[in-house]
C-alpha cells in the first residue's frame, strides 16, 4: 500500500463555462489525490465546484464548459485530454460515478435489468446468454430484495431509496476501482441515507474499491469518510483526515461549516450561520482568496497575493494566508 | 431590464425579428394605402395585354383578363390582412371570454367549454371552416365567421390555463376581498395579466388565420371574383402554370407567403420578448 | 392491453357525439329552405317536398336529429344531385386515393423529418441545426396549395422529370385488381412493376407536397424533444456508465424524445387532412377532396356534409389509433391511472 500510486491524481485543474451573461471561472487550481480502497469526501456548498469537478474528471462536462488547465490522472490516464474512445473504455468499467434523484437518473421507459444488462454488455466479455443471470447477481449485491422479480421493474416502479441502489448496482456492475458517489442520499428520507451509506461503505470494503463522497452535509461526510476536501466557490481551501478536520479545521471557512453543522456534542442552539454567500464567479477580477470576502480574519495580503499551501505530514494541507 | 432594453436585445440577438417588424409596417402600410398608391385600376381588364410576362410596364405581368397584377396584389392586401384581422379579433374576442369564466369559475362552466372546444377540435380545421362556409352561405362575413370559430378553441384553451394559474394569487385574492365583483376581478386584474402569453397567440394565429382564408377562396369559397385576393389568385393562376405562364400564380403566393411569415417572425419575436423559456 | 384499447373507444364516443351533432347542425343550419338545397335548383315543387317528407323537415328538431343518426347508422349519406350516386358508395370509392396520398405525405415528411431533428440536435449551432431551424420556421408558412403549384411549375413544366398532375394514373396504365385499392400495395400484390412505378410517380409531387407541410413541425418537435432528452439525468447517467455513442443516442434518448413526437402527429393529422383538399385540387386528385370541391361548385351540399362527417371520423380514429400506440411504447401510462 505505502508507495502505491494514488488511483487518482489531479492537478492543478480550472474549469470554465462560457454562459450567455459572460464566462465563469467554476473551478480553479484544484489539486488532491485520492488513494486505492480511500473513502475521501469533498464538501462544500451548493455552486462551490464539486459536482463540476467530478463530471470533469468523468468527461461528462456540459457542451458549455471546458476544462481550461490541469490534470486528473485516473489509471495512467489524463482523463481530462483523453479521447472519445478512451473515456468510454474507463468510464463504468474502472470509474463510476452515481447521481442525485436516482429516479431521474435512470431511463424511465427502460427496464432496469435491461440498463444493468447495456452496462454489462459493453464493459465485459458476459455471453449474451449469461447476461440476466449476471443482472440479476448485481442487484442481489445491493441488496435488492426478490431481484428476479424486479429484474423487469421500471424505475417508476421502485422507490427513491431501490432506484439508488439500482443506480449502485450499475456504477459496480463491471468492480470500478473508483466510485464517484455525487450527493447520493439528498432527497432520500434518513434511514434510507443510512441505508445507502452503509451499502456504499460495505461494498467499497469488500472490492478494495475507493470512494469520493460529494456531499454538503459535513456531518455525513465526517461519518462515512477518512479524509475530507473542503471546496469554497471553486477552490479546494482545505484537505484533512476526517478526525483532525473536526477536532482542529485550519481554514476559517472550514471552521465555519464545522460550527454549522449538528453533530455529536453540538446543540441546536450553539449551531451558527455562515455568514455571506458565494461571490460572483463571473468576475474577472476575482481575488486570489474567493472567501476574504465573507472572512474575518481576512488582510490586504489576502486580496493581492496568490494563495499559499500550507501542508503537514499528518496529511492535512490548508490554502490561505492566515490559518488557524 | 426594461422593456425597451429588453425588446432591442431581443432585436440586436435575431435581425429576422427586426426584418418581421418591418415587413409588418410594410404590410399595413399597403393595407392602408396601397389602393390609392396602385398604377392600374385593379378591375380594370384589357383583354389586349392579357397573360403577358412582367415587364416595365406591368412589374408583375398581367392576368388572364389583362389586369395588372402588381395593383392587384397590393390592393388585395387590404382584403386578406382585414379578414384575418377581423376574424382574430372575433376569436380572440370570444374564445378569450370563454376561457376567461371557465377558468375563473371553474365547475359546469369549465366543462361545458372543454366540450365546445374539443368539439371543435375533434374536426380537422380547415374542413370544418368549409363545412361552415358552405352551410352558411359564400360570403365573407361567413369566412370571417368560420375562421373565427376554428381558432376559438387556441384562445379559450390560453386564457382559461393562465386565469386558472393566476386565480388564486395574492392580488386576486384582495380585490375578492375588497368586495369587487367577479365580472370586475376578471376583467381588470386578471385578463390584463394574461395579455402576454394571449399577444404571442394572436400573432401567430394571424399568419394561420391568412393561410385559411387564402386556402378557402382557392377552392371557390369567399371571396368571388373579380375581387383581388391572394388565395383567388393562385386559383386563377394555377391553370396557367402548366402552360408556363407562372407569374399569374407565383406573385400572389409569394405574398401570401411572405405576410404569413411576417407574422410567424413576429409572433417568435414577441415570445422572445415575453418569455423565452417558451421558446423551442 | 385490449382493456386499454376499450377504455380509449369509450373516451371517444362523446366527441363522436359532438361531431355526429355539429354536422347534424350545419346540414338544418342552411340559410333559406334546407330541402330546397338538398333537392337542387333544377327540382319541381313536388321533388322539394318529396324531400322535405324524407328528411323529415317539417319535424322538431330533435326528431329532425333521432332520423339523421338512424340514417347515418344504416350508412345513408344522402344522394349527390350531380352524379345521382349515394354519396356513402362516392365516398368509400374515393376514399383509398385520399388515404394513399396522406399517408405517403406523412411517411415521406417523418423519414426526413425526424433524423433531421436528431441530427440538428445532436450538433447544435451546426449548419445542419440552422437548416432544420430555418426549415422549421419557413416550413409552417407555406401555404400547401402554392407549393404544389411550385412543384408542378419546377418539376413537370421545367424539368419535365414528373409526369401530368393529371390524377392517380396516367391515361395509358390500368388500375391493378382492387385489393386494398391503395394503388402502391395492388400493384406490388399483383407484381406489375410498371403501374408500380406509374402509380409512384403520378403520387410522388403531391405526397411532397403534404409532407413538406407536415415536416416542419415534425422537425422542430424532433429536435425540441431530443435537446431535452440528451440533456437529461438518465443520458448522463449512460455517458458515466460508457455506453457507446449510439448506444446513449439511439437507445437512450432517441427513443424517450419520440414520445412526443408521437404526440405531435395527431396534430399534423388535422392540418394533414384540411391540406389534403388542396393538395387534391391542385393535383385532380380523384380523392373524397376534389369530390367535395366540385359538389360545393354545383352547389350540392349532401356530398359537402358527408365529406366533413367523414373526414372528421377519420380524424378521430387515426388520433385513436395515435394514442393507443403511444401507450404501448411508454410502459408509465398504464401504471398512472
Amino acid at each position: 500500500m505505502e508507495g502505491a500510486a494514488p488511483v487518482l491524481e489531479v492537478e492543478n485543474l480550472g474549469i470554465e463555462f462560457r454562459t450567455r451573461s459572460g464566462v465563469v471561472h467554476a473551478v480553479e487550481n484544484a489539486s488532491f489525490s485520492v488513494e486505492k480502497g480511500e473513502t475521501v469526501g469533498i464538501v462544500g456548498e451548493s455552486g462551490s465546484g464539486k459536482s463540476v469537478l467530478s463530471y470533469a474528471i468523468l468527461g461528462i462536462l456540459d457542451a458549455a464548459g471546458r476544462v481550461t488547465s490541469g490534470r486528473a490522472v485516473f489509471g495512467g490516464l489524463d482523463m481530462v485530454r483523453a479521447s472519445a474512445d478512451e473515456l468510454d473504455a474507463v468510464r463504468g468499467r474502472e470509474l463510476s460515478m452515481i447521481f442525485q434523484n436516482p429516479r431521474s437518473a435512470l431511463n424511465p421507459i427502460r427496464r432496469i435489468g435491461q440498463q444493468l444488462e447495456d452496462v454489462l454488455a459493453r464493459h465485459t466479455t458476459t455471453l449474451h446468454a449469461d447476461l440476466r443471470q449476471r443482472a440479476i447477481e448485481c442487484l442481489a449485491q445491493v441488496h435488492i430484495p426478490d431481484p428476479e422479480r424486479r429484474y423487469a421493474a421500471y424505475p417508476f416502479e421502485l422507490s427513491g431509496g431501490m432506484c439508488q441502489r439500482v443506480m449502485i448496482a450499475l456504477a459496480l456492475a463491471c468492480n470500478p476501482a473508483l466510485l464517484i458517489a455525487d450527493e447520493p442520499t439528498t432527497g432520500l428520507d434518513v434511514t434510507m441515507q443510512a441505508a445507502v451509506m452503509d451499502l456504499i461503505g460495505e461494498l467499497s470494503q469488500s472490492r478494495h474499491m475507493a470512494t469520493i463522497l460529494i456531499t454538503h452535509d459535513l456531518g455525513l461526510a465526517a461519518e462515512y469518510c477518512g479524509r475530507i476536501i473542503v471546496m469554497h466557490a471553486g477552490h479546494i481551501v482545505e484537505s484533512a483526515p476526517a478526525a483532525d478536520l473536526f477536532r482542529a479545521p485550519r481554514h476559517p471557512y472550514t471552521r465555519k461549516l464545522v460550527l454549522a453543522s449538528p453533530h455529536g456534542r453540538v446543540r441546536i442552539d450553539e449551531l451558527e450561520s455562515v455568514p455571506g454567500g458565494l461571490p460572483d464567479l463571473r468576475r474577472a477580477d476575482l481575488p486570489p482568496c474567493r472567501f476574504s470576502a465573507r472572512c474575518e480574519r481576512r488582510s490586504e495580503v489576502c486580496e493581492r497575493l496568490p494563495l499559499p499551501h500550507h501542508a503537514r505530514a499528518t496529511g492535512s494541507n490548508v490554502w490561505c494566508h492566515h490559518p488557524l | 431590464m426594461s422593456t425597451l432594453a429588453h425588446a432591442r436585445y431581443v432585436m440586436s440577438e435575431n435581425p429576422l425579428t427586426l426584418a418581421a417588424f418591418v415587413l409588418f409596417f410594410l404590410l399595413v402600410a399597403c393595407a392602408l394605402f396601397g389602393p390609392s398608391l396602385v398604377p392600374y385600376d385593379p378591375l380594370a381588364t384589357d383583354v389586349a395585354a392579357a397573360l403577358q410576362p412582367p415587364s416595365r410596364a406591368h412589374w408583375m405581368g398581367t392576368d388572364s383578363l389583362g389586369r395588372d397584377i402588381l395593383s392587384r396584389i397590393v390592393v388585395a392586401t387590404r382584403l386578406d390582412i382585414g379578414i384575418a384581422v377581423s376574424a382574430v379579433a372575433l376569436s380572440f374576442a370570444i374564445g378569450s371570454a370563454v376561457g376567461c369564466m371557465a377558468g375563473y369559475y371553474g365547475g359546469g362552466a369549465d366543462r361545458i367549454m372543454t366540450r365546445i372546444v374539443d368539439t371543435i377540435m375533434a374536426f380537422p380545421l380547415f374542413v370544418l371552416a368549409m363545412g361552415i362556409v358552405a352551410a352558411l352561405g359564400n360570403t365573407v362575413a361567413n369566412i370571417v365567421l368560420a375562421t373565427a370559430i376554428i381558432n376559438l378553441p387556441f384562445y379559450a384553451r390560453v386564457a382559461r390555463a393562465e386565469v386558472n394559474v393566476r386565480r388564486e394569487a395574492g392580488y386576486v385574492e384582495a380585490a375578492r376581498l375588497s368586495g369587487n365583483s367577479n365580472v370586475r376581478i376578471i376583467m381588470l386584474h386578471l385578463f390584463p395579466n394574461i395579455m402576454p402569453p394571449m399577444m404571442v397567440q394572436i400573432s401567430l394565429n394571424m399568419g394561420w388565420a391568412i393561410l385559411n382564408a387564402a386556402g378557402l377562396s382557392f377552392i371557390g369559397l369567399g371571396v368571388r371574383p373579380p375581387a383581388p385576393e391572394w388565395g383567388i389568385m393562385v386559383a386563377e393562376g394555377a391553370s396557367y402554370i402548366i402552360s408556363g405562364e407562372w407569374w399569374v400564380a407565383l406573385f400572389p403566393g409569394a405574398a401570401l407567403m411572405l405576410a404569413v411569415f411576417c407574422f410567424n417572425l413576429l409572433g417568435d419575436g414577441l415570445r422572445d420578448l415575453i418569455d423565452p423559456r417558451m421558446r423551442t | 392491453m385490449w382493456k386499454l384499447v376499450i377504455r380509449r373507444l369509450l373516451d371517444a364516443v362523446p366527441s363522436v357525439i359532438g361531431v355526429v351533432i355539429v354536422t347534424f347542425l350545419l346540414t338544418r343550419a342552411l340559410p333559406g329552405d334546407p330541402a330546397a338545397y338538398f333537392a337542387g335548383p333544377a327540382a319541381s315543387q313536388q321533388a322539394v317536398e318529396e324531400i322535405r317528407a324524407k328528411l323529415g323537415l317539417n319535424r322538431s328538431l330533435p326528431e329532425q336529429f333521432v332520423l339523421y343518426v338512424r340514417d347515418l347508422a344504416r350508412g345513408d349519406l344522402g344522394v349527390s344531385l350531380s352524379t345521382g350516386q349515394p354519396v356513402a358508395n362516392e365516398i368509400v370509392a374515393r376514399l383509398p386515393a385520399s388515404l394513399e396520398l396522406t399517408l405517403l405525405g406523412v411517411v415521406l415528411a417523418a423519414l426526413i423529418a425526424i433524423p433531421l431533428g436528431v441530427l440538428a440536435a445532436s450538433r447544435p449551432n451546426s449548419w445542419i441545426d440552422h437548416a432544420c431551424r430555418a426549415l422549421t420556421t419557413a416550413g409552417v408558412s407555406l401555404p400547401t396549395f402554392f407549393t404544389g403549384l411550385l412543384l408542378v411549375y419546377v418539376f413537370y413544366y421545367l424539368l419535365g422529370w414528373a409526369p401530368s398532375p393529371l390524377g392517380r394514373l396516367d391515361p395509358f396504365t390500368t388500375p391493378p385488381p382492387g385489393i386494398t385499392h391503395f394503388y402502391l400495395i395492388d400493384s406490388l400484390l399483383a407484381r406489375d412493376l410498371r403501374t408500380f412505378w406509374a402509380a409512384l410517380t403520378q403520387l410522388a409531387l403531391p405526397a411532397i407536397t403534404l409532407g413538406l407541410f407536415a415536416l416542419a413541425p415534425l422537425a422542430r418537435m424532433t429536435r425540441a424533444s431530443m435537446l431535452g432528452t440528451l440533456s437529461s439525468d438518465f443520458v448522463r447517467t449512460a455517458r458515466a456508465s460508457g455506453l457507446s455513442r449510439f448506444t446513449v443516442t439511439y437507445t437512450y434518448a432517441f427513443r424517450n424524445a419520440l414520445l412526443p413526437v408521437v404526440t405531435t402527429l395527431g396534430m399534423v393529422f388535422s392540418f394533414l387532412l384540411g391540406s389534403n383538399i388542396l393538395v387534391e385540387k391542385v393535383f385532380a386528385w380523384p380523392g373524397i377532396g376534389s369530390f367535395a370541391i366540385e359538389a360545393l361548385v354545383a352547389s350540392d351540399y349532401a356530398p359537402v356534409q358527408g365529406f366533413v362527417l367523414t373526414m372528421a371520423l377519420l380524424y378521430l380514429a387515426l388520433n385513436l389509433l395515435i394514442d393507443i400506440f403511444y401507450n404501448l411504447i411508454d410502459p408509465r401510462i398504464g401504471f398512472a391511472t
